[in-house]
């Protein structure tokens, strides 16, 4: 029997499983400091994370990291995600799928599979990554199309791959993906430090734009093409999460349960403990504690928001942006027009523009290690 | 030639079908039909339901009308055709062709 709720039920478990990554993407939005995140809940705690999820009301669960794949029980857990009747996606960079493991994960229910690739030719892709892997991504990527799987593949857009979006969508076109997620970089954690470097021009963006209609068009009948748009060039902030603490929440590898995977630092910002599944139930969490109650609803608003006829369209923005470049995770996203942070976005708009921009190199994200506690 | 497409023709010999991504199921917590794909959740009524269940790939849209129509007293002409070119401009569904 399903718990009782007095809020909105969350529709989404974002489960990120561990922190270690066989990548180093410059764009990685995982926190800055890693450690933290090291002691990781065992397979007992996360098995117990998804019934307290389905019996709140969550229907879908991501597995992501870092790299899912890195978990020696991935195989346990969709297997217990799926009897629970959770539709299961696990996000991955398709390092560490092989044939036995992928086999292993379509009989445990796994219902679908989304392979990172970081742009269009190896070279570049894995310059990006920051190790080999371009090719391993494509064998894995033929895995999910040979086992029966639809395949999404997804491409973290920035300054360095835009200009080769019609090989990326060629590329998608030729491996026979069911879908394409485009999304530019969002600035959290460690893109935050990268962001100069990152954030691409208008006239890139203005080119990428064109091809991905162009390819809307053409493609209609065989692939759906995903556009996350870039917010640094919009006038009106994301809707954040739908809302904070509204649709879904995330459950960080050390057990940590936030409203977003990037709430970390507003956490701290906030001066508030963690708060994770080790100690509390995930109904509780959801409903009571201080982080997820804090941006839920309109009433934490402050002007202009507050007053502003979309305020139920994007919720304010990003809290996390908020805080990452005010201070104050309660202030209006800099990203909109009407913020009187905005010159926060215009300033690195213009300097990305700028006919003497001088170029950034790309910090790679370091490896993390991992370790379960049992 | 048999060709798959997601976009509506609304022809009614087209034979529907839920994309390979896509999953309903009965959702307990809320009391209602879902729809669910990686990021998307939509959720449909039990005449919703019943339709979705009958597109298997091998029934047409209209013989889907006319097996409504056999349970439901009140199905128009157009409500399956409709609904399901919802779900094709969703990527919910894609239809057979021919």
């Amino acid at each position: 029997m399903p718990w009782s709720c007095t809020v909105d039920r969350p529709f989404a478990l974002l489960a990120e499983l561990t922190y270690a990554c066989p990548l180093h993407c410059p764009y990685c939005s995982n926190p800055l400091q890693l450690d933290d995140y090291r002691d990781e809940l065992t397979t007992e705690q996360w098995q117990r994370v998804f019934t307290e999820a389905a019996a709140l009301g969550v229907l879908q669960l991501h597995l992501s990291g870092g790299e899912p794949l890195q978990r020696h029980d991935i195989v346990e857990l969709v297997r217990c995600a799926s009897a629970l009747g959770l539709y299961t996606n696990l996000i991955t960079s398709g390092l560490g799928l092989s044939l036995r493991r992928a086999e292993q994960l379509h009989t445990a229910g796994l219902d679908h599979v989304q392979i990172s690739l970081q742009a269009d030719n190896p070279v570049l892709s894995d310059r990006i990554a920051g190790t080999p892997s371009f090719e391993r991504k494509l064998t894995a990527a033929r895995l999910v199309k040979e086992l029966g799987w639809p395949l999404t593949l997804n491409v973290v857009l920035h300054r360095e791959n835009l200009d080769h979006i019609e090989g990326v969508l060629e590329l998608a076109e030729s491996m026979g993906a069911d879908r394409l997620e485009l999304a530019n970089t969002q600035y959290y954690g460690w893109a935050g430090r990268n962001r100069a470097g990152l954030l691409p021009s208008r006239a890139q963006l203005d080119h990428a734009e064109a091809a991905v209609r162009a390819a809307r068009e053409r493609l209609r009948e065989t692939m759906e093409i995903i556009y996350v748009v870039p917010d640094h060039y919009s006038r009106h902030p994301k809707p954040c999460m739908d809302g904070w603490a509204r649709r879904q929440l995330t459950v960080v590898p050390n057990g940590e349960a936030l409203p977003c995977p990037a709430a970390h630092d507003v956490a701290r910002g906030l001066g508030l403990a963690p708060v994770g599944v080790r100690e509390h139930s995930l109904q509780w969490i959801w409903q009571e504690s201080p982080l997820f109650r804090q941006f839920r609803g309109e009433s934490w608003m402050p002007e202009p928001c507050r007053s502003c006829d979309r305020r139920h369209i994007d919720f304010g923005g990003c809290r996390c942006q908020a805080f990452a470049l005010t201070g104050d995770a309660s202030r209006t996203d800099p990203v909109c027009e009407l913020s009187p942070d905005h010159g926060l976005i215009e300033d690195v708009v213009h300097a990305a523009n700028s006919s003497d921009r001088q170029e950034d190199s790309l910090v790679p994200r370091p490896q993390v290690g991992h370790r379960v506690r049992q | 030639m048999r060709s798959t497409g997601r976009m509506g023709t609304g022809d009614p010999a087209d034979r529907p079908q839920l994309a390979p991504h896509v999953r309903m199921r009965f959702d307990t917590a809320r009391q209602q039909h879902t729809i669910l794909s990686p990021e998307a959740v939509v959720v449909v009524n039990d005449t919703g339901a019943a339709i979705v269940e009958l597109c298997d790939g091998a029934r047409t849209v209209e013989q889907i009308r006319d097996e409504l129509r056999g349970r439901y007293d009140q199905v128009a002409d157009g409500d399956v055709r409709d609904f399901l070119a919802g779900l094709v401009a969703r990527h919910a569904v894609v239809m057979h062709r021919g």
